[in-house]
């Protein structure tokens, strides 16, 4: 097991790859390098066995006619048995990596991640908010907290070897360490319909000091909990919902301190109030009711975008005794979060915020700024998909 | 020679060289061959539908290659192309690749193989043929009238409620199109079941029998699977009843579980069949038993077990959990084995054999070799962290085209000339042949290898357009499309000389090769029935006597050897009647 | 090749005693049954399958929002369903006895007489069926948007379990797709019944030859089993549902 943690953390490099940009690049890297080697070293002594005895046994003479060979019960079992064992060193390779990607350190920059038809939007903790690029610091541990407002996207930016799907109706997550300042490709791997391969842009990685600056150009920007908390007030969730420690039950339950916690709901056992059940109980707030109170919370669905689901999640996770997650806000000032459906996302004066840029030429025209519809798709004419506004349920 | 021949000359020598009626003169008239009964003929009904779609599934493949030569999306516009890519997947997946082994080669020989007269239910093999139309007919239809844009894989919610595209005409193409492959994989089973000859027990079967017997297994229990999936995916789109939508409380991923479901298995329908195919090719043209039997017949039904246990590992970045993907990482390890085994003991066969190189051998060749890249690239995408970074790349493209084009298709292209003297009567031309397998090698590797190197770049598939600032990308792709023309090239001309085969070919004496399964134990065509008397085996499989020894089963002309006197001067001179 | 030749002689004594029934690539009748039957037994295990990813869908769903499944089922008429269900039971056994007639020769009338029963009962069935399918559609509860329109009285009662309507919807829109699905494989089974009376009219079974009745019984009865586990899933998960209200 130490040999396998020895070679993972070796530094190899692979030519025809992209750069090595993240902590898990030279590991996915050495693993890639060992699986060449393995298939060169199979392939190639199978294809040479072949041309060999093509050449040494050809046939000689019409009629001839060689001796037959049953089998040997020792070769079959030599051969069924050491390509399980090697496979199984892939296998375990492939997890110990899977297993770092997987599991998102709680203590990282948190990046708020929507994707939409075909735009990536990303909003930071400190408020900032991009399209389709995305600003982090070397040397950070960045989260990203995934979902979609249409349909499956895929977060994908090869430099770091990163890959996660963003699905509808549920969060996503991954994250990455980068090492090396540089601009890097951003893709959307998952099929997601006409201007698929337009749906990309930028991981502008920074050294610390130039990304602290590039923060402080984004003047007067709110942090996404005071976002959060201002939805709060404004949608009217404070008038059930008490967010004070110590304060009176209301007729929904207290959010002090909930976040992290089993809660028991009605029927039968508990579910852990992390980011998934917030967004379900906003939305769908009678699919897993708390445990005492009554269903007369209205549905917040189509009436909050994605992106302000994930404000609220950050309010939310803020009401917490210590407030890690949650830098100080801005102190508010600033009218407003995005329109619903809006595309192009724009705070006033934030200069460095919203820029949209595209990796992928100039015949993919992005939708016109301002008018990032999806139903806008350039100048291929397509027409907007059927669908674009799925129907709401229907029931009243 | 009969190329110089006249074309009565031709006429009276066939006549007086085949005094038996056979399947193909046995009666005439268009009728004839649309209400046929006879497995031979609904084989040859089916051998011209897929290569039809075959022949679709490429021009659209080209049409792919040509917009990739720039980077820009300048060929066609982006919705088209999404079409384009679609179809060609759409076309290639289910008119072609999952009918083509079973559907031809096996409709024809899996009867003549266990020495029986037909299928045990000729009347549903022509439905399947009828049901495979009607469903092609339909796709083709939604094709014609605008056609899809949501990938071959129809993943929702895009499919369900964003795409404007032809979609439930599609999906009920491929639904009908389904039981077409359900009817195919029944009548095998219970063919090979009841319908064997006196002497033919399992373990005489010859390879290819098992692998379509572990096929049809697959068609069984896969195939309803995908049917129901692409009805709830058109109801859903219909009625927009919330089974895969999360606005409705549904699960859009549940539709990528029971999508898998069917479509890894499916996978294994395409390759299982060539695998067979290929243990025959290379039996007969090494003219050894092949090496461990049991193993390679029973590693066929390992992959098909198997095979049913590792759809997850297409949804490595779907948020699957990860004790899922530990799961199905480590089966889909465990389903590479008996691939492996089978690959070990094609190579064992080969040593001390008497190698040919006649072009179904060259098929054979090709198949391990590519097979083995095909396979060996698979270990990569399920190795769980290293899944993360090529999924959804062009690595995943080049890995299963080394599997379905370098796996199934030369298979395909190997048994097609193997058993085109069963089947026709004539020879195709071995100088053409062995050129053309030897482009389409070339052809294919230039086409598919760098696609190997630009997925680990990070290319995406499925893309329109790609980065204008990488002019390796753009390098690597020029060399794909290179290679695709040389490929399409090399694919024309066996269409063509089989062609021409069928008029101007040799004619083909019982057993050209010479090889020990029954079907060249039967006249070259064979007659409808299959064989003059029923066959009683007495042999092993793969039991390679002396050449006179080898004759054609029955009363009639007890001591016509079943070759010419120089097997592998196949034709050249009439065949020897005693 | 001596042997070969015996053995080949052997084997072509088959054929003389070759029935009306015998088709020309069978050598015996023996092996046409069992083919017909085994083809009948793989046939069965495609439709497991076929139904088996409704019942996945159904168990996912179930396991999502157990309580709403239950608030759902509650309107579904465990009664109906239970005669139902004695319906589809009772119709196997005459199905059964309908091979068993034609196994041990009795007369046409006799088998023709269980089959007839067993027509009828599935009719029964299907009429049942149709009565219950009206009485969602009076209800509001067909799960196709539009139609979908539930009393406010229903709505009020699941609102008060905090069940959500669309989550009543999806265990209707199953509810649909399944007992559909069986009463359209019933309605195709009273259709390919219809010929094989037909033929035991004009006498063609005999304890020689009745493969036909042998394999439609087994569809018939899987036909059957299918509902067997429908009817729990979809009837009786609600039954003590309301007992509180």
């Amino acid at each position: 097991m130490s040999l396998i943690r020895a070679m993972t953390l070796a530094q190899v490099t692979v030519p025809f790859a992209p750069e090595q940009a993240s902590t898990f690049a030279p590991e996915v890297d050495a693993l890639y390098a060992y699986l060449w080697a393995l298939t060169i070293l199979v392939s190639g002594a199978v294809t040479a066995l072949i041309i060999f005895f093509a050449i040494k046994y050809r046939r000689r003479q019409a009629g001839e006619l060689p001796r037959p060979r049953a089998g040997s019960m020792v070769l079959e079992l030599t051969w069924t048995i050491i390509p399980l064992l090697i496979s199984m060193t892939i296998f375990v390779w492939g997890v110990s990596i899977f297993f770092r990607m997987y599991r998102a350190p709680r203590e990282a920059m948190e990046v708020f991640v929507v994707g939409k038809q075909w735009m990536w939007k990303f909003q930071h903790q400190t408020g900032q908010r991009e399209i389709n690029e995305l600003h982090v610091p070397v040397g950070a541990r960045v989260r990203l907290t995934m979902t979609t407002e249409d349909v499956i996207h895929s977060f994908y930016v090869p430099a770091f070897r990163v890959k996660m799907d963003v699905v509808p109706g549920r969060y996503t997550q991954t994250w990455f360490e980068a090492t090396k300042a540089g601009r890097y490709y951003m893709f959307c791997a998952e099929y997601c319909g006409t201007n698929h391969s337009g749906m990309g842009g930028y991981v502008e990685v920074m050294e610390p000091a130039a990304y602290q600056q590039w923060l402080a150009g984004g003047t007067g920007s709110e942090s996404a909990s005071a976002q959060g908390r201002k939805l709060f007030q404004d949608r009217g969730c404070a008038s059930c919902h008490q967010v004070d420690p110590g304060g009176q039950q209301g007729r929904g339950p207290t959010l002090y301190n909930l976040f992290g916690k089993q809660q028991a709901i009605q029927g039968d056992g508990t579910v852990t109030v992390d980011e998934t059940y917030v967004r379900e109980s906003i939305l769908n707030p009678q699919a897993k009711l708390a445990a005492g109170f009554q269903p007369i919370m209205p549905t917040y669905q189509g009436q909050l975008s994605e992106e302000q689901v994930l404000q609220l999640i950050a309010y939310i996770r803020s009401l917490a005794p210590q407030q890690q997650n949650a830098p100080a806000g801005g102190g508010g000032g600033q009218r407003g979060g995005p329109g619903e459906g809006g595309g192009a996302v724009t705070t006033t004066g934030q200069s460095p915020d919203v820029q949209r840029s595209n990796p992928i030429g100039p015949t993919q025209p992005r939708p016109s700024q301002g008018g990032g519809s999806p139903g806008s798709t350039g100048p291929g004419g397509a027409r907007a998909p059927a669908g674009t506004n799925p129907q709401p349920p229907g029931n009243p | 020679m009969s190329n110089q021949l006249t074309t009565e000359a031709r006429g009276q020598e066939w006549r007086s060289r085949f005094p038996t009626v056979n399947y193909l003169n046995a009666d005439y008239g268009i009728k004839s061959w649309l209400l046929t009964k006879d497995h031979k003929r609904i084989a040859l009904l089916y051998l011209l539908s897929v290569t039809f779609f075959f022949a679709l599934g490429g021009a659209y493949a080209a049409a792919i290659r040509l917009e990739l030569l720039t980077p820009q999306g300048d060929l066609m516009q982006s919705h088209t192309y999404n079409k384009v890519f679609t179809h060609h997947g759409i076309m290639m997946v289910f008119f072609f690749m999952i009918p083509a082994i079973p559907a031809v080669l096996g409709n024809f020989l899996v009867p003549l193989m266990i020495g029986a007269k037909d299928l045990a239910f000729p009347r549903i093999n022509l439905l399947s043929w009828y049901v495979y139309m009607v469903g092609a007919a339909l796709t083709f239809a939604a094709l014609l009238a605008g056609g899809v844009d949501t990938g071959w894989t129809f993943y929702v919610p895009y499919s369900t409620s964003y795409s404007n595209t032809f979609v439930i005409l599609a999906g009920l193409g491929i639904f009908i199109n389904g039981f077409s492959s359900i009817l195919t994989g029944l009548n095998f089973i219970v063919t090979v079941h009841t319908m064997r000859a006196p002497g033919m027990t399992w373990f005489r079967l010859p390879l290819f029998i098992w692998s379509n017997y572990a096929t049809s297994l697959i068609m069984i229990l896969g195939t309803p699977v995908i049917a129901i999936t692409v009805l709830l995916l058109a109801l859903e789109r219909l009625a927009h009843i919330g089974i895969f939508d999360p606005r409705l409380g549904g699960d859009p991923v549940l539709f990528q579980h029971m999508f898998w479901f069917y479509s890894h298995p499916a996978v294994y329908i395409m390759i299982l069949p060539s695998m067979g195919v290929v243990s025959e090719l290379i039996a007969t043209h090494t003219r050894k038993p092949i090496f461990g039997y049991s193993f390679v017949a029973f590693s066929s039904l390992a992959i098909a077990v198997f095979g049913f246990l590792v759809w997850g590992h297409h949804l490595f970045t779907s948020s699957q959990s990860v004790y899922a993907g530990m799961i199905f990482s480590i089966i889909s390890y465990i389903v590479a084995v008996p691939s492996a085994v089978k690959v070990f003991n094609w190579t064992a066969t080969m040593y001390k054999g008497s190698l040919s190189y006649d072009t179904p051998m060259l098929y054979a060749y090709a198949f391990v070799g590519l097979f083995l890249i095909g396979g060996m690239t698979g270990l990569f995408l399920a190795a769980l962290g290293l899944d993360i970074h090529v999924h959804d790349t062009y690595f995943v493209v080049a890995h299963f085209h080394y599997v379905m084009v370098g796996g199934t298709v030369m298979g395909y292209l190997g048994g097609l000339h193997n058993w085109w003297p069963k089947m026709t009567g004539r020879m195709y031309p071995e100088g053409w042949a062995r050129f053309a397998a030897l482009v389409i090698f070339v052809g294919f590797n230039l086409t598919f290898f760098p696609q190997f190197l630009l997925g680990y770049m990070g290319m995406p598939r499925r893309y329109h357009a790609y980065p204008v600032d990488e002019p390796l990308w753009q390098v690597l792709h020029v060399a794909s499309s290179g290679g695709a023309s040389i490929l399409a090239i090399g694919m024309l001309i066996p269409g063509i000389y089989f062609i021409w085969s069928m008029r101007y070919g040799r004619f083909a004496p019982a057993n050209p090769w010479p090889a020990t399964g029954l079907e060249w134990r039967t006249p070259s065509p064979p007659p409808t029935e299959n064989f003059i008397t029923t066959p009683v085996v007495t042999w092993e499989a793969y039991e390679f006597r002396p050449i006179e020894e080898m004759k054609v089963v029955g009363p009639g002309e007890p001591d016509q050897p079943v070759g010419g006197q120089h097997p592998i001067n196949r034709g050249a001179e009439p065949e020897t009647r005693e | 090749m001596a042997t070969h030749a015996d053995a080949v002689e052997a084997h072509g004594h088959g054929h003389e005693s070759a029935h009306s029934a015998l088709a020309h690539h069978f050598d015996n009748l023996e092996q046409q049954r069992e083919a017909g039957a085994l083809g009948m037994w793989v046939f069965i295990a495609q439709e497991v399958m076929f139904f088996g990813g409704l019942f996945l869908a159904y168990l996912i769903y179930r396991m999502k929002y157990p309580t709403a499944f239950m608030a759902a089922s509650n309107h579904l008429d465990w009664k109906i369903g239970t005669f139902n269900t004695a319906v589809l039971i009772t119709s196997s056994l005459t199905m059964a006895l309908a091979v068993w007639a034609t196994q041990v020769g009795r007369s046409r009338k006799v088998q023709v007489g269980f089959m007839a029963a067993t027509v009828l009962l599935g009719l029964v069935f299907l009429g049942v069926k149709a009565y219950e399918y009206n009485d969602k559609y009076v209800h509001g509860l067909i799960p196709v948007a539009g139609l979908f329109n539930p009393e406010p009285k229903l709505v009020q009662e699941w609102t008060e379990a905090g069940v959500t309507v669309q989550n009543v919807q999806m265990f209707y829109w199953l509810y649909f797709a399944m007992t559909g699905l069986h009463a359209l494989h019933m309605i195709i089974g009273v259709g390919i019944i219809a010929p094989i009376m037909w033929f035991a009219w004009r006498g063609r079974y005999s304890p020689e030859y009745h493969a036909p009745v042998e394999n439609f019984g087994l569809y018939w009865h899987f036909v059957d089993i299918i509902w067997i586990f429908l009817f729990p899933l979809l009837y009786l998960l609600g039954v003590h549902f309301g007992k509180g209200h």
